[in-house]
C-alpha cells in the first residue's frame, strides 16, 4: 500500500509525462498557445456535460470536454479563415467567449453543488488520494491516476504509431500533404488528445497550469537538442522533475502542488535557458569571448606573418609598435600577445615578437583560406 | 419610456455610476492601446502580461500587508512588466518562438501567483478576501478612489498614446522603416508594451487577470472590420470597449451571481460577432452578396453568349427559342437568369415560354463576345 504522498508523486509525475508528450508538438508546430485556449474552453464542456449528468466524475465529462475543446479549435481556425483576423487575434477572441460562458453557468446555476470556478482553474491534486477505484472489493488507488495512466497510454500509443506522420507534418506540412499523409487529419487528432489531457489533468492542476505542464518542459528540452526523439524523452524527463521538485516546495511552503509545479518548471526552465549547453545564454556569452580571443590572436600571427614576408623594419614587430597598429590599448595587447605566447604561435625575444614554425602554418593556412 | 426610466433608475445609483464609469475608462483604454497590439499581430501578449501580473499582487500583499489598490497595482504593473521584459529576452535570445515564451510565461508566473495565494489564505492576519476578485474581476467592490486611480492612469495611457502617435504608427505598419528612419524602435517597443501593462493593471479589479486579455483584443478586432484608417479604428474601438465594459459592469453589479469579466466578453464577443457579419465592405455579409453578384453576373453572361450562338444559327436572329433549348445548354438559375436579363431589356418573353434577344441584346451578346475572344487572344499569345 502507498502512502497518500507517494500516490500524489506519482500522480503528479503521470500528469506532467502526459501533457508534455502532445506538447512537443505543440511547440514545435508554433500552436503553444492553443493548449492555453483549449484547457480554458473545455470549461464549458466539463459544466454543460455535469449540468446533464449531476456527477463530476462521470465519464462524459470527459467527452463533453474533449468536444469542445475540437470546438474551440475549429472555430478559431474557422475565424481565421474569413481572413478578417489573424491567427492571434482569432485564438484570443474565440477562447475567451467560451470561458466565460462556463464561468457564467458555474457561477450562475452551480454555487451550491461540488464545482467552481477555483477549482476548475487551479485544481487540487492534494485531494486525488481521497477518490479511489476500487473493483470488486479491491483498492487499487487513486482513480485519477488510473485515468491519467489511461490518456498517457493513449498519448503514447498515438506518438508511437504515426511518429513518422506527425514528424514529417510538424516539420514540412507541404511534404507530409504530397506523401499523402493528410495533415489536417493529423492537426485535428493532435488537437483532440490535447483536448483530453488537458481535461484529464485540469481536475489535478487546473486548466492554467496545465499550459505550464505542456509547453515549460517541451521548451527546455528545445534547448537541449535537435533530436525529435530525444526532446520527447528529455520533456518527460523535466516533467517528473517539474512534479517532484514542486510537490517538495509545495510541502516546504505550505502552499498550492499545482502551482508549486509550474512555478518548478519554470525554474527548470530557467536553469536550461542559462546553462545549456550550445544553446544557454552562457554558452554563447563564452562562445562569444572565445571568438573574440581567437580573433585577436589570428590577427595578431597574420600581421607577424605579413611583416616577415615582406622583410618590413625591425619596429615592425616591437611589442609597443603593435598595439599602435591593431589600435589595441596596451592591457589587451599584452593579453592577447600572452594568449598567443601559451598557444605556442609566436616567441618572444626581448621585446621583439616572431612567428613559431607553428604560428607560420597556422597563419598561412588561415589567409590562403577561401573567403 | 420603460427602458428610459429603467437606465434613469440604474444610473441615479452611485455605485453603478461608480462602476460605469471605471468600465468606461478601462474600455476606452483597452480599445486604444488594443489597436495596436491587434494590428502587431501581438494579441495574446496581453494575456500572457495580464496573468503574469499575479504574483506582483499576492507579492505585494504579502510584502506590505496592505490591500489598498494602488498598492497592489504597483505590484502588478512590475510583475506583468517582468513578465514582459522575459519573453522579449526569451525569443530574442534562443530559438524559442512567441507563442511558446508568452505560453510559458503566462501559466508559470499564474502557478507562481497561485503559490503565493495559497500562503496569504494561511495567514492568520485573515485579510485574505479581496485578493480574489483579481481573478475574475468583481465590479459592484468597485469603490470612488479606484476609479480615480484608473482614470489617473488611463489618461495618462492615452495621453502618451496621442503624444507618440506617428511614431507608434510607423511601428505597427512598418518596423523596418522606422528603424531606417531613426526611430528608437526597441525603446518604442517597450514604451507601447508599458502602456499596455498598464492598460492591463487598470482592467485587474474590473474583470480580473484570466479574462483581460479579451478587453484588449475584442473592441480591437471588431473596429478593425469597419475602417482601414487607425485613427477611427482607435476612437471605434474605444467606443466599443466602453460600450461593451459599461453593459457588462453594470448588468453584472445588478444581477448576483454574475462576475464582471465573462460578463464583459460576452458583450463584447457579441460586438465582434455583429462587425464580422455585416461592417461595410469587410463584413461577410458583403462578401457574400459580392459572391452572389459575381455568380449572376457570369450566369446571364453565359446566357447571352449561348443565345447570340443560337441566334447566329438561324436567317431571323431574333427567333424566340423555346426555354427547354435554353436549359440544355445553359445551368444554374435559369428562371432567375432569364427574369434578370429581362429586366435589363436585354431578351424579350413569348407566349410558351420562348425567349429571344432584343436589338439591345444582340449588341451586348456581340460586344461580350468580342472582349471574351479579345481576352482569349491576349492569353493565347502571351
Amino acid at each position: 500500500m502507498l502512502t497518500p504522498q507517494a500516490e500524489i508523486i506519482i500522480l503528479a509525475s503521470l500528469v506532467a509525462v502526459t501533457c508534455a508528450l502532445p506538447g512537443v508538438f505543440l511547440i514545435l508546430r508554433r500552436v503553444a498557445l492553443m493548449s492555453d485556449a483549449i484547457s480554458h474552453a473545455i470549461l464549458l464542456g466539463i459544466v454543460v456535460a455535469f449540468f446533464y449528468t449531476k456527477n463530476l466524475a462521470s465519464p462524459l465529462l470527459l467527452f463533453g470536454a474533449t468536444l469542445v475543446g475540437i470546438l474551440t479549435v475549429s472555430l478559431t481556425e474557422m475565424v481565421i479563415r474569413t481572413q478578417k483576423l489573424k491567427k492571434d487575434a482569432a485564438i484570443g477572441l474565440v477562447f475567451p467567449f467560451l470561458f466565460s460562458i462556463g464561468v457564467i453557468l458555474i457561477n450562475k446555476f452551480a454555487t451550491n453543488v461540488h464545482i467552481d470556478s477555483d477549482c476548475v482553474l487551479f485544481g487540487e491534486i492534494a485531494f486525488a488520494p481521497f477518490n479511489r477505484l476500487i473493483i470488486s472489493g479491491h483498492d487499487l488507488g487513486p482513480q485519477g491516476s488510473w485515468v491519467m495512466g489511461g490518456i498517457l497510454v493513449l498519448n503514447f500509443i498515438f506518438i508511437s504509431l504515426f511518429y513518422k506522420e506527425l514528424k514529417v507534418s510538424t516539420f514540412d506540412p507541404e511534404l507530409a500533404a504530397s506523401l499523402g499523409f493528410f495533415p489536417v487529419v493529423i492537426h485535428y487528432v493532435l488537437m483532440a488528445l490535447v483536448s483530453i489531457t488537458a481535461v484529464g489533468a485540469f481536475e489535478t492542476v487546473g486548466s492554467i497550469l496545465v499550459v505550464a505542464l505542456m509547453i515549460t518542459p517541451p521548451a527546455a528540452a528545445y534547448l537541449l537538442t535537435n533530436r525529435l526523439s530525444r526532446m520527447l524523452l528529455y520533456s518527460a524527463l523535466l516533467g517528473i522533475f517539474s512534479a517532484v521538485g514542486g510537490y517538495a516546495m509545495a510541502k516546504a511552503l505550505d502552499a498550492s502542488i499545482a502551482g508549486s509545479m509550474a512555478t518548478m518548471s519554470g525554474i527548470i526552465f530557467m536553469v536550461v535557458f542559462i546553462f545549456a549547453p550550445e544553446r544557454g545564454l552562457l554558452a554563447k556569452l563564452l562562445f562569444r569571448k572565445w571568438r573574440q580571443w581567437d580573433f585577436a590572436t589570428q590577427m595578431l600571427a597574420i600581421h607577424l606573418l605579413q611583416s616577415e614576408m615582406a622583410h618590413a623594419e625591425e619596429k615592425e614587430i616591437i611589442v609597443s609598435h603593435m598595439q599602435d597598429h591593431m589600435l589595441w590599448n596596451s592591457e589587451y595587447t599584452s593579453e592577447v600577445i600572452a594568449q598567443c605566447l601559451e598557444d605556442g604561435l609566436i616567441k618572444k625575444t626581448g621585446d621583439k615578437l616572431s612567428l613559431t614554425s607553428y604560428g607560420r602554418e597556422k597563419a598561412k593556412t588561415i589567409i590562403s583560406r577561401p573567403p | 419610456m420603460i427602458a428610459v426610466d429603467f437606465l434613469l433608475n440604474i444610473f441615479s445609483d452611485h455605485t453603478v455610476r461608480v462602476v460605469a464609469l471605471g468600465a468606461m475608462i478601462l474600455g476606452v483604454t483597452a480599445g486604444c492601446l488594443g489597436s495596436f497590439a491587434v494590428l502587431r499581430q501581438q494579441s495574446l501578449l496581453g494575456d500572457a502580461i495580464s496573468h503574469a501580473t499575479l504574483p506582483g499582487v499576492a507579492l505585494a500583499f504579502l510584502i506590505t500587508q496592505n490591500k489598498s489598490p494602488i498598492v497592489l497595482l504597483m505590484g502588478a504593473a512590475l510583475s506583468g512588466w517582468l513578465g514582459m521584459a522575459l519573453v522579449m529576452a526569451i525569443t530574442k535570445m534562443t530559438r524559442i518562438k512567441l507563442d511558446t515564451a508568452l505560453g510559458m510565461i503566462l501559466s508559470v508566473f499564474f502557478g507562481f501567483g497561485l503559490v503565493l495565494l495559497t500562503i496569504i489564505q494561511k495567514l492568520p492576519t485573515a485579510t485574505k478576501a479581496g485578493l480574489n476578485k483579481f481573478l475574475f474581476g468583481n465590479a459592484a467592490t468597485l469603490l470612488e478612489s479606484d476609479v480615480i486611480t484608473m482614470s489617473v492612469l488611463g489618461l495618462l495611457a492615452i495621453f502618451l498614446v496621442a503624444l507618440f502617435w506617428k511614431e507608434f504608427k510607423i511601428l505597427v505598419f512598418d518596423y523596418d522603416f522606422a528603424q531606417s528612419l531613426g526611430l528608437r524602435v526597441h525603446f518604442l517597443d517597450v514604451f507601447l508594451t508599458t502602456l499596455i501593462v498598464i492598460t492591463i493593471v487598470i482592467g485587474l479589479q474590473m474583470v480580473g487577470v484570466v479574462l483581460m486579455s479579451a478587453m484588449l483584443v475584442a473592441p480591437a478586432a471588431a473596429a478593425r472590420q469597419w475602417t482601414d484608417h487607425l485613427g477611427k479604428m482607435v476612437f471605434l474601438s474605444a467606443v466599443f470597449g466602453a460600450g461593451a465594459g459599461v453593459a457588462g459592469a453594470v448588468t453584472s453589479s445588478l444581477v448576483i451571481h454574475l462576475p464582471t469579466g465573462p460578463t464583459v466578453v460576452i458583450y463584447i464577443s457579441f460586438i465582434v460577432l455583429v462587425s464580422l457579419l455585416f461592417a461595410p465592405n469587410r463584413g461577410l455579409l458583403w462578401d457574400w452578396i459580392r459572391a452572389q453578384r459575381g455568380r449572376r453576373e457570369i450566369q446571364t453572361t453565359a446566357m447571352l453568349k449561348n443565345m447570340l450562338l443560337f441566334s447566329e444559327s438561324q436567317t431571323n436572329p431574333f427567333h424566340p427559342h423555346d426555354i427547354a433549348a435554353l436549359r440544355a445548354i445553359g445551368k444554374g438559375a435559369l428562371n432567375k437568369t432569364m427574369l434578370e436579363l429581362k429586366k435589363r431589356g436585354l431578351v424579350e418573353s413569348f407566349a410558351g415560354n420562348r425567349w429571344a434577344l432584343t436589338q439591345e441584346g444582340l449588341k451586348m451578346a456581340k460586344h461580350l463576345m468580342e472582349k471574351y475572344e479579345g481576352h482569349l487572344n491576349a492569353y493565347s499569345s502571351s
